[in-house]
């Protein structure tokens, strides 16, 4: 017994030696890993924080939702923070569910959502909106939803909304199908399956992919495109972008959607889309602002919740878009918490917080939508 | 004397009973017990509570629906899918994992040379200490693609047995990987109990079978195993709490859908803690309360199987440490 006991010390101690010793160097190791990013960051934001109108700004400023746009959130927060001093944002990615609620039960003091209050949440809004306010739409960052595909040989693909549906539906499910070659003339198509991916969690992304399908090819598309969680049956699922990201890069065949900047991140090609305009679309930032300007208002008031069309054939408009919203009450936000709400949301909107979006994979507002957002958030109270 | 020998004896146990010592250790201890009941009580009276309020709208039944739609108008959601995924990869993952924990077991107890023994049951508790979505992204970006080719095979020469058919494309992303890899994370917990009861054999039966010519195989299955049997019950049921719970990996690893298919190679199925995960952010309210709903489903069966194993146990009680 003695025996065991001193050589069960004897190896705990080294195992205690092998656990600090490698404590110490995965500490050497992120302290690397955070130089590099921080010296860029540091170069960007100075160059930023010039004109940032802190207008009263103060103290502590709590925001959740969406996780769509929470690096565009990250990205104007650190900015902000540079440039305002006492000031502390924290925007919790927490999905924009999530979000909502958190704003109706009054903890947060904006929340950000993928799609526009339903009436029932409005109804809700007013209870933490005093004095006859409610919650409003103030859209903010717009993105473009990449439909990304791995095909050895293959690296302009085109396709229109009613293959990309029924690709996603299982109904076409190989790659040399008469329907794709049709609208990729010349292109070396294999004779192997392709293999769908879509996400497993519940998401903004698979919501608006929804949407657009629904809108754009009615009749493949049948399924409720109001779903946050992948309403088709079959085909293959990842956790989040980054998973439908990385087996898009693994998989050979493969084909997802996700938001432009994870597929930028992978290398991965993404499909143009054949819309009717003169030339199939690309993917870009630049191109998704073009469809989001086409985009109607249909929220009253001081709501800018919007329509988006995703029928349009103007000339490089890239119809599948997702506009991503900061909601807040119109009337009635809390006192203390409304001189850093308004300076901050005037900020995000102002022409240099939409600039540093398209860095980050994001598309920046159109300008006559971003004038509208520009003239309400002032009037907040 | 007659009348003082009371008084004594009554001082002595006031003195006990009065230490302050004591009082606090058994108000403590007390105390303690009381937390645990109100805290598990609380737990299962909120879960039954927000479990109500979904369930009563539910438009379709609970229990074999092969949908979760709970923010869809009217909201469909059920946990036939959940129930059949969670069962299918536990299984599985104890298959593999019981025979393969109990070798290791013998092994450091009986016949590995001491040097070896130590450092093998360290590296098997360092198993148990890697947080569980490192298993998940390992499993993801390692083990599903090398499983390709092994699920290839299986549905090759494997086929006819229906559960390995394939019946489609589809990478490695199915129960059978989370199977494999619930497998490698329940290991150390059964590894490390049934450890320790095959340590505590009575070293006197060992010898006795030793003495009559037994060879060490014999010596194990003779003394050791059944001796050992009620621990390898409870350590696996240990275990098979955790493969029934587990999270993230499974939520990082699985392709998840809303089918039951007993092609095992096939992508797809689900898990209650996976679908809990996967859609908790994004849910509104109702759509939480469905999730916590299927959530009390995990409860039950995860009580229900504790308990089997309790009653295993009882029932065998002869051998257990505790009567040797």
């Amino acid at each position: 017994m003695k025996l065991s006991r001193k050589n069960g010390l004897r190896a705990s101690a080294i195992g205690a030696l092998v656990v600090s010793g490698a404590l110490v160097l995965s500490a050497c190791g992120s302290d690397n890993n955070t130089e590099t990013p921080a010296k860029d960051g540091g170069t960007a934001k100075t160059s930023a924080a010039s004109n940032i109108d802190c207008a009263g700004a103060k103290g502590k400023l709590l925001a959740a939702g969406s996780s769509a746009q929470r690096n565009a959130m990250d990205l104007w927060v650190k900015n902000f923070q540079a440039a305002c001093e006492g000031v502390e944002i924290n925007y919790q990615g927490i999905g924009s569910g999530g979000g909502i609620t958190k704003f109706n039960q009054g903890q947060v003091a904006f929340a950000g959502s993928d799609s526009a209050l339903k009436d029932e949440e409005v109804a809700e809004s007013q209870k933490i909106c005093t004095g006859g306010g409610k919650g409003v739409n103030l859209p903010m960052v717009g993105g473009p939803i990449a439909v990304a595909y791995k095909l050895d040989g293959v690296d302009n693909l085109i396709l229109d909304a009613s293959t990309i549906a029924k690709i996603f539906d299982n109904k076409i499910t190989k790659w040399n199908d008469p329907a794709i070659t049709k609208l990729n003339p010349g292109a070396k198509l294999p004779d192997s399956a392709i293999q769908a991916f879509h996400r497993s969690d519940e998401s903004g992304t698979t919501q608006n992919l929804g949407k657009y399908l629904s809108t754009a090819a009615p009749a493949d598309w049948k399924h409720d495109p109001k779903s946050k969680s992948w309403p088709a049956q079959g085909g293959q699922a990842a956790n989040g972008s980054s998973g439908v990201a990385t087996a898009v890069k693994d998989v050979e065949g493969s084909i997802s959607y996700m938001e432009l900047s994870y597929a930028e991140a992978n290398k991965s090609s993404t499909v143009s889309i054949a819309t009717g305009a003169a030339a199939p679309v690309a993917a870009t930032t630049e191109n998704a602002s073009k469809a989001i300007a086409a985009a109607k208002v249909k929220g009253t008031g001081n709501d800018v919740a919007l329509s988006l069309d995703y029928k349009t054939k103007a000339d490089g408009a890239y119809p599948i878009v997702l506009v991503t919203y900061e909601i807040a009450c119109d009337k009635g936000n809390k006192a203390e918490t409304l001189p850093t709400l308004k300076a901050f949301l005037n900020y995000t909107v102002s022409e240099e917080g939409q600039k540093v979006l398209s860095d980050a994979g994001y598309a920046p507002l159109p300008a006559e939508i971003a004038a509208k957002v520009r003239a309400i958030v002032p009037t907040l109270s | 004397m007659a009348t003082t020998t009371p008084d004594i004896q009554r001082n002595r146990r006031a003195k006990s009973a009065s230490r302050p010592g004591d009082r606090i250790f058994s108000g403590l201890s007390r105390g303690s017990g009381i937390t645990l009941l109100v805290i598990m009580a609380a737990i299962a009276g909120f879960l039954t509570y927000r479990a109500i309020l979904a369930i009563s709208k539910d438009s379709t039944s609970f229990f074999t629906t092969f949908e979760w739609n709970p923010a869809g108008n009217p909201p469909v959601f059920g946990i036939a899918v959940l129930a059949f995924g969670t069962i299918v990869s536990s299984v599985i993952a104890m298959l593999i994992a019981v025979p393969v924990a109990i070798g290791i077991a013998l092994f450091i107890s009986h016949y590995a040379p001491r040097k070896l023994a130590k450092p093998l049951a360290y590296v098997v508790d360092l198993l148990a200490a890697v947080p569980s979505i490192i298993y998940g992204l390992w499993g993801a970006i390692f083990l599903v693609p090398y499983l390709d080719g092994l699920n290839q095979w299986l549905d090759e020469y494997m086929g006819w047995t229906y559960i390995f058919d394939k019946s489609g494309e589809g990478v490695a992303r199915n129960l059978f990987t989370v199977g494999i890899l619930l497998a490698i994370m329940i290991l150390p917990i059964i590894t490390n109990v049934t450890r320790e009861v095959f340590l505590q054999a009575p070293k006197m039966h060992e010898e006795a079978a030793l003495a009559l010519g037994a060879t060490r195989w014999e010596v194990i299955r003779m003394s050791v195993l059944p001796f050992g049997r009620s621990g390898i019950i409870s350590a696996s049921m240990l275990g098979l709490g955790r493969a029934l719970g587990e999270t993230m990996a499974v939520a990082v690893v699985l392709s998840p859908s809303f089918l039951i298919s007993g092609h095992l190679l096939d992508p797809g199925g689900g898990t209650f803690a996976q679908n809990i995960a996967a859609k908790f952010n994004e849910a509104n309210e109702f759509g939480r309360d469905a999730l916590i709903a299927s959530g009390l489903v995990l409860f039950v069966i995860t009580l229900l199987v504790n308990g089997a194993a309790r009653w295993i146990i009882g029932r065998r009680k002869e051998y257990s440490g505790a009567a040797a």
